[in-house]
């Protein structure tokens, strides 16, 4: 795959269009991975002028801001900051709310200011821009959408993740729960990296169970912790060979032969 | 001798008033124990956000039943209350519906009318809520941190209005002119029937004692809000006024933190620097909250503003997994340990160590661990109350002052410190991704 680096390009003088984010999750999780490629894709097609930072990219300090430890968060932070800053990045763009979610939010104060986006947000922009265009259509399949937590109630972005996959040509079932009435999947607040407290059920087998209610074909995410969650929902509910889990830039990707 | 009721009353009104004076003074007190936070910022935002939030009750309607229900309550409450002026008039001047000759009779017939009709959906209304919460027994009204007071609470001020809303209606339905008059009374006719046949004496003995155990109740009603959850009818608009407006995902990041963070990622700092000359040395703050003093005002705000009715809990993710956290526990448990500190100060004159603090001792470590941080709870909060900020902070003490994050985490925070990813992996595979 043809993913340039900003240093390959500060090399050869240029400055890209964007930055894309990978994120630890999106960079290192097989599943994630998979939806760190559909998205390039998609940038592609677009002809979208784009660079991640490969090797120079360190974990945002998110997951360790949610834990408390706010110092480990702010040393992350500010090196990221550093970085970012040096390479004049203007424009942010991340498949992970999380990452989202603190770079828009957290790091302007200590000294990041960027204009940030979630992938959805910037496929939506491509397309309301006319650079791309999604012809393919999945025929009228059943498909539901869990709201991050981080993009939905966190930032109040709710309709960009929707109106991508209205676009798709599905049949767009919403859950009992949903928008800022979301259940959590159960992998926000650092939950992701420990066991959960006892209890008497697991917070995405709940969520799942929700999903499963409106009897989709797929079940749409946009984060690659939600989309963990709820792919093991799905198999603890065993209806793995019913049910694909997949984030929206995947079915775009998909629906589009990309 | 005559005007004995009159002086009576005045001295009633001045205790009821008085006592709930120092009262909220104390309050003001106890909130002002928690650290100064800045949120003199957009003015035009916050009143918005009150005037949407507290009067236009706009996030109760989510739940439209009880939102219906208790919007009634609310207007049946402001609106019934300019009667109280009057009884507070008539009480002082020795009159009898002093408004009367004033309005003139048909616009003062038109508000008692307005009166009566409000009292009576209040009325319905409260008699819903007891239901709810004592025959239908609602889920969230059941939770383990409802059971003794703040059960009896919730029910005492449902007993509280029915009576109030009653003395109300029998106040007018034995006052023979008013119902001669026939106009205003629209509940209190039906009313009226009962007491057919008294005496003109007995009658105005039942309306008289009506009308003072009315302002009586009022009075101490006013001074019960303190003592219980039922606060949020006067907090509820500051609190909108000082909540976050932030996006709610952003947290906020400790100035201290960023100080030394800097200075270890100044090549040209001296971490052995004296501090100069007639420069105190600066005691280290402590991060992270382990106590209410550690808490801010608007966190402490919160505490007394809620109310109990567990919207937030009944969103929580942890709890509908039946984890221990709980996040309206996580207000009364401030709450308590916040009047506790109060307490403590009423007694000694200033805070003196009493071996407790608000971790462990009613909030524990296994409820702090079990937060997603998602923010339903904050999103469900009818009044903008921010149970998850004082969890946050609770866990940064754990985190930053003990060392006390569970095992995983820390595993996961080595990580992130050692390779720059929540995994054991290392930074320069971090683009291995584009090849395979």
């Amino acid at each position: 795959m043809n993913v340039p680096t900003m240093a390959e390009m500060m090399a050869q003088g240029k400055q890209p269009e964007v930055l894309f984010w990978v994120g630890s999750a999106g960079s290192y999780d097989d599943r994630a991975k998979k939806i760190t490629k559909a998205f390039v894709k998609i940038l592609h097609k677009a002809n979208v002028d784009f660079a991640v930072l490969g090797t120079e990219e360190s974990s945002t300090g998110d997951a360790a801001k949610r834990v408390g430890n706010e110092f480990l968060f702010q040393m992350q932070a500010m090196t990221n900051i550093e970085i970012l800053n040096a390479y004049e990045v203007k424009k942010i763009v991340t498949c992970d709310p999380h990452s989202f979610n603190t770079l828009k939010n957290e790091y302007p104060e200590l000294g990041g200011k960027y204009e940030v986006y979630h992938h959805t947000q910037f496929i939506k922009q491509l397309i309301d821009e006319g650079r791309l265009s999604i012809n393919g259509t999945m025929n009228n399949e059943r498909v539901t959408f869990h709201d991050p937590c981080y993009l939905g109630r966190a930032n109040d972005e709710y309709e960009s993740p929707r109106a991508l996959i209205k676009r798709l040509g599905v049949n767009l079932v919403e859950m009992k729960r949903n928008k800022n009435r979301a259940l959590c999947c159960g992998a926000g607040g650092a939950q992701m990296f420990k066991e959960p407290e006892k209890g008497d059920m697991d917070i995405n087998i709940l969520r799942t169970k929700d999903a499963l209610a409106t009897q989709p074909k797929i079940i749409a995410t946009g984060c690659p912790y939600c989309n963990t969650m709820m792919t093991d929902g799905v198999k603890f509910h065993e209806k793995e060979e019913e049910i694909q889990v997949k984030d929206i830039a995947e079915l775009i990707a998909e629906a589009e032969n990309l | 001798m005559e005007y004995i009721p009159n002086i009576l009353f005045a001295i009633v009104l001045l205790a009821g008033v008085g006592f709930f004076t120092i009262n909220i003074r104390k309050l003001i007190r106890n909130i002002k124990l928690g650290k100064e936070v800045d949120r003199s910022d957009n003015k035009a935002a916050r009143w918005k956000n009150m005037a949407r939030v507290a009067l236009g009750q706009s996030k109760m309607v989510s739940r439209p039943i009880a939102g219906f229900l208790h919007i009634v309550v609310y207007i049946g409450f402001i609106i019934i209350n300019i009667e109280v002026l009057e009884i507070i008039v008539d009480g002082l001047l020795g009159t009898h519906r002093v408004f009367q000759p004033i309005l003139g009779d048909g616009i003062y017939s038109f508000l008692i009318g307005t009166f009566e009709i409000l009292a009576f959906l209040v009325f319905v209304s409260v008699i819903i809520f007891w239901l709810r919460r004592n025959a239908i027994r609602l889920k969230r009204f059941l939770n383990k941190e409802m059971k003794g007071w703040p059960k009896n609470d919730g029910n005492l001020i449902l007993y509280f209005e029915m009576v109030l809303m009653t003395l109300f209606i029998v106040m007018n339905a034995t006052d023979p002119a008013f119902q001669e008059a026939g106009v205003g009374n629209p509940i209190s006719q039906f009313v009226a029937p009962l007491f057919s046949g008294m005496e003109i004496e007995t009658l105005h003995v039942i309306e008289r004692s009506a009308w003072w155990i009315h302002i009586i109740g009022i009075l101490i009603f006013l001074n019960y809000l303190y003592y219980s959850k039922h606060l949020h009818i006067l907090l509820a608009f500051p609190n909108t006024y000082y909540a976050n407006l932030n996006p709610k995902g952003q947290f906020t990041n400790l100035a201290s933190v960023t100080k030394e963070v800097q200075m270890m990622m100044d090549p040209s700092a001296d971490p052995y620097a004296m501090p100069a000359e007639g420069e105190e040395e600066e005691v280290p703050e402590k991060f992270g909250a382990s106590d209410v003093l550690d808490l801010n005002r608007v966190q402490l705000l919160n505490a007394y503003t809620c109310t109990e009715c567990g919207r937030c809990t009944s969103a929580c993710p942890a709890n509908l997994t039946g984890k221990e956290l709980s996040p309206r526990a996580i207000m009364m448990k401030t709450r308590d340990r916040l009047e506790e500190v109060g307490k403590n100060i009423d007694k000694n004159g200033e805070f003196k160590e009493d071996g407790k603090q608000l971790l462990n001792d009613y909030i524990t470590p296994e409820e702090l661990w079990a937060c997603t941080s998602c923010n339903a709870c904050v999103e469900e909060c009818p009044v903008n109350i921010d149970p998850l900020s004082i969890i946050m902070d609770m866990r940064r003490y754990l985190v930053m002052e003990q060392s006390a994050a569970p095992q995983e985490l820390n595993m996961m925070m080595t990580n992130v410190e050692n390779n720059g990813a929540m995994w054991q992996y290392s930074p320069m595979d971090r683009l291995n991704w584009k090849d395979e």
